[in-house]
């Protein structure tokens, strides 16, 4: 394999979950996490999923990611079910989860390592690549803990993004980071999206976030965790987080988002 | 070149010192001899060879025997911390085993092994092992688990995790651990030196008890010298470019 071969862009994946349920067993009793919850995601779609704390967003894409598995329901990724975690499917933490002991290279060389099929100059060349996607060349031999947070990001995207996945899973990526940091990376995530060609979902609490990013927008409640309402965002893109439009649509989402909390604080 | 002027000074100064003190006759010759006598005693010892035998004996003993302590060591302390039973048994026996100061061992080994190398090997073993395998146990415990799930939605798992996740990850509290078992490994050795002889070679702990049966403080003094000199000399090799890599990769503080 050569390394066009490697940084060609591959079919981005459909991903089905199919009234997937999962409970947990803490101390304090049982939570249920998701309850009875179905999602169809097309071919590189970038979806957003928005809720309450505690509504098992992060649960739904690690069962996704196959770090967990769900006790009733099913999950398919392009047709195939979801047995574990798999190189098709990379996440993005909250928690930036780069390796300490490696640098910035090396973080991003992990899973390339890990692929088959590929010389180590190739990998190198790959690895360069994605951290020049992501705006990092110049730091390819610093350590992390020498960057700052939306650099450590940026690294976490260039590791997930470097096996070449067909679905990207992002849990809050952006949540630590300062607002101007994070408006950037919003036009970076939106530019490779459309560069690399991936299916996303992307957990956050923002609703202007999810807005800004999203074709759709998923809202979920908590207690146990459904699905409440979905919303397609049509504008076109690249999307300006500080646009009229976009505050109107997100206005009407949090509207949404409000009674949803509203009628469940009643009905508990 | 400031440090190094700093660090000549300094110790320039504290054999000054100690000569101004013989000078002064306050302690008899024989109690506290001149810095020139050790030195002189340093030199006849190096050129016979003795000084040289001794501290290979010693120093074969502590880097075998620290050696199997640590192969055996690291292995056991990533299984106690993965294993609920494991953890149980053997790491309840190494917690308790480690509080055993490790001289204590040298009763045991002599009785078991007789006057032989394998009676200092044995003692160096046990003084290394407990504190490398607890060390290891706790830096894997300690592990965010964070890391192990990213590393597996990459593609890692079983050993490939253990291997380039779990003792990477853990490396702090390893290195801290090889050197908390270094310290150990040679003092127990010492001790047993001092206290029994070995009939299969000479270590620095026998010479510095010939000194005292001798009643030649020079050669007490220039051996207790060699002895401190080898364990900054093995600071410096064995653990300096670990926790420099340490601090220059975690960014912790410098040791
Ligand atoms: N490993 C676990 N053990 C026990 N309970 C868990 C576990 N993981 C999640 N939960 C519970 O499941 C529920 C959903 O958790 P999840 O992390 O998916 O929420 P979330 O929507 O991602 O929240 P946040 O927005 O705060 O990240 C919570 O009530 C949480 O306490
Ligand atoms: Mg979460």
């Amino acid at each position: 394999m050569s390394v066009t071969d490697e940084l060609q862009n591959i079919a981005p994946a459909k991903l089905i979950v199919e009234g997937v349920s999962k409970t947990f067993s803490s101390r304090n009793g049982k939570v249920q996490a998701l309850d009875n919850v179905s999602l169809e995601v097309g071919e590189g779609e970038f979806v957003c999923l928005v809720g309450p704390s505690g509504c098992g967003k992060s649960t739904l894409l690690n069962l996704i990611a196959g770090l967990e598995k769900p006790d009733s329901g099913r999950l398919l990724a392009n047709g195939n079910p979801v047995n574990g975690p798999g190189r098709d499917r990379m996440v993005m933490f909250q928690e930036h989860a780069l390796f300490p002991w490696l640098d910035v290279t090396g973080n991003v060389m992990f899973s390339l390592r890990l692929k088959p099929g590929l010389t180590e100059k190739e990998r190198q060349d790959v690895a360069a690549y994605y951290l020049k996607l992501v705006g990092l060349e110049r730091f390819a031999h610093s350590n992390i803990h020498e960057l700052s947070g939306g650099m450590k990001q940026r690294v976490a995207l260039a590791r997930a993004l470097a096996p070449n996945p067909r679905v990207l899973l992002m849990d809050e990526p952006f949540a630590a980071l300062d607002a101007m940091t994070r408006e950037q990376l919003y036009t970076d995530i939106q530019r490779i999206w459309a560069a690399r060609k991936k299916t996303i979902i992307f957990v956050t609490h923002n609703v202007r976030e999810a807005v800004c990013l999203g074709d759709r927008v998923v809202l979920f409640s908590r207690n146990p965790g459904r699905i409440r309402e979905q919303f397609k965002v049509e504008l076109p893109r690249p999307r300006d987080i500080n646009s009229v439009e976009l505050a109107a649509h997100s206005t009407e989402i949090t509207r949404a988002l409000k009674s949803h909390h509203v009628a469940q604080e009643v009905a508990e | 070149m400031k440090r190094v002027l700093i660090i000549v000074a300094f110790f320039a100064g504290l054999v000054g010192i100690w000569q101004a003190v013989c000078a002064a006759g306050i302690w008899s010759p024989v109690l506290l001899p001149e810095p020139l006598t050790v030195g002189r005693y340093l030199w006849a010892a190096i050129l016979d060879g003795s000084l040289a035998e001794s501290a290979w004996v010693t120093s074969k003993r502590l880097l075998i025997g620290y050696a199997i302590g640590c192969l055996l060591g690291l292995p056991m302390g990533l299984l106690t911390a993965r294993s609920r039973w494991l953890s149980d048994t053997v790491g309840v026996l190494a917690l308790g085993l480690q509080t055993l100061p490790s001289v204590c061992w040298v009763p045991l080994a002599l009785l078991w092994f007789g006057q032989s190398e394998a009676a200092m090997l044995f003692v160096v073993v046990m003084g290394t092992l407990w504190s490398v395998l607890i060390a290891v146990d706790n830096g894997v415990r300690n592990l965010p688990p964070i890391y192990v799930r990213a590393a597996r939605t990459m593609g890692s798992q079983g050993f490939h995790t253990l291997r380039s996740v779990i003792l990477p990850a853990s490396l702090p509290y390893v290195v801290s651990g090889m050197k908390q078992g270094w310290a150990f490994a040679w003092r127990s050795l010492m001790a047993a030196e001092i206290y029994v002889t070995i009939l299969t070679g000479y270590g620095l702990g026998h010479l510095l008890h010939f000194g005292r049966e001798l009643n030649s403080m020079d050669q007490v003094i220039g051996v207790m010298l060699v002895i401190v000199l080898i364990g900054l000399l093995a600071d410096k090799v064995l653990f300096s470019p670990w926790e420099r890599f340490l601090h220059h990769r975690w960014g912790t503080a410098k040791a």
